[in-house]
């Protein structure tokens, strides 16, 4: 019965597939393919094209910083001066979100919004696949994040961590109903963090794909003015890449700063 | 009535939740504007909040399209 779900959701997916003059699916980009298919006791553990474009984002992340810091010069070179603009906006917003204390989760931090970034970054370039897109990936990311921040509340603070979702001054009668509403409110986040980059990632690069197809469907005459509005786009896209990276990782220093220090 | 129509429908409604973004995201740009005319040195302090609350604000409108989408494509 499922099967039949997933086919006649297959079949409604595949919208403009089959009608308006045979345009492509949006949504095929999206695919998993795998590259080298391979099982680990019946589990399928083959290396698909997000597997490879996370690969490419480690080594790109790494031979930059890498290369970019390898003369240490005092005054720094153009390409020394990027890298150190990356980890100044990083440990400054861990600062200010975190305090001085809550530097010690800095490399997970720069980590997290470098990886993040690169995967946004290289969805952008045509033909790519993005990462992001799969609410797998983001769920999976924003899962340990919440149980880690989580761990570090109780780790910190024992039993008191609770006293978290009881906030100050706040007259005993309501107390039972708003400490639930605290506590539905908590287990949200994983679900909002991983949906926003997830849906952001997604709705985008369908818009660029539907417009792309615009631009060819409507040929030389007509299609320079769905070219304009993809320029602009595509701008637009970029910055979203980078504006989602940065409130992923902003909001997990929040969440940081909610466990490791308990005030609301 | 035909569950693909019904689907269709549903998610058409889902997607009326992207107004809320844009009155948000209209409001949060709003009153940087005009805190930042009023007071323009105390205005690139307060751009890292400006880009906070425009994703946040967004997040809330893209949730309405997640559902939409799992309208149309998982049932």
């Amino acid at each position: 019965m499922i099967e039949s779900y997933a086919a006649e959701g297959a079949e409604a997916g595949g919208y403009g597939a089959a009608a308006a003059g045979g345009m492509p699916n949006p949504m095929h980009q999206f695919e998993i393919k795998r590259l080298i298919p391979f099982e680990l006791f019946g589990v399928d553990a083959s290396f698909t094209n997000s597997a490879l474009f996370m690969v490419i984002a480690g080594c790109v992340i790494t031979l930059f910083t890498v290369y970019a810091m390898h003369s240490r010069a005092l005054v720094p070179t153009r390409i020394q001066s990027v890298a150190e603009l990356s980890y100044s906006f990083v440990a400054n917003m861990v600062r200010d979100n975190v305090g001085t204390d809550g530097m010690k989760y800095f490399p997970f931090i720069f980590t997290l919004f470098m990886f993040v970034l690169t995967l946004n970054m290289l969805g952008m370039l045509p033909y790519s696949f993005t990462v992001t897109s799969h609410i797998i990936v983001t769920f999976a990311l924003a899962a340990l994040i919440f149980l880690g921040v989580t761990v570090i509340g109780f780790w910190k603070h024992g039993a008191g961590f609770l006293k978290f979702f009881v906030p100050e001054g706040v007259p005993v009668v309501l107390l039972p109903l708003l400490v639930v509403i605290e506590v539905i409110s908590y287990l949200t986040r994983p679900i909002s963090l991983s949906v926003r980059l997830f849906a952001n990632m997604m709705a985008g690069h369908t818009m660029l794909k539907v417009f792309g197809a615009f631009v060819v469907a409507l040929g030389f005459l007509g299609g320079w003015a769905p070219l304009a509005f993809m320029v602009a786009f595509t701008g637009l896209e970029i910055l979203v890449a980078f504006l989602q990276a940065y409130v992923f990782a902003i909001l997990t220093c929040i969440y940081l700063n909610d466990a490791l220090h308990m005030h609301h | 009535m035909d569950p693909s129509a019904a689907k269709l429908i549903g998610a058409g409604l889902a997607s009326i939740a992207l107004v809320g973004a844009g009155v948000g995201i209209g409001t949060i740009f709003g009153n940087y504007l005009q805190g930042a005319l009023r007071n323009p040195s105390a205005a690139p302090s307060q751009f890292a909040n400006l880009l906070l609350g425009f994703a946040l604000a967004e997040a809330t409108g893209l949730f309405g399209l997640v559902v939409a989408l799992i309208i149309l494509f998982v049932f």
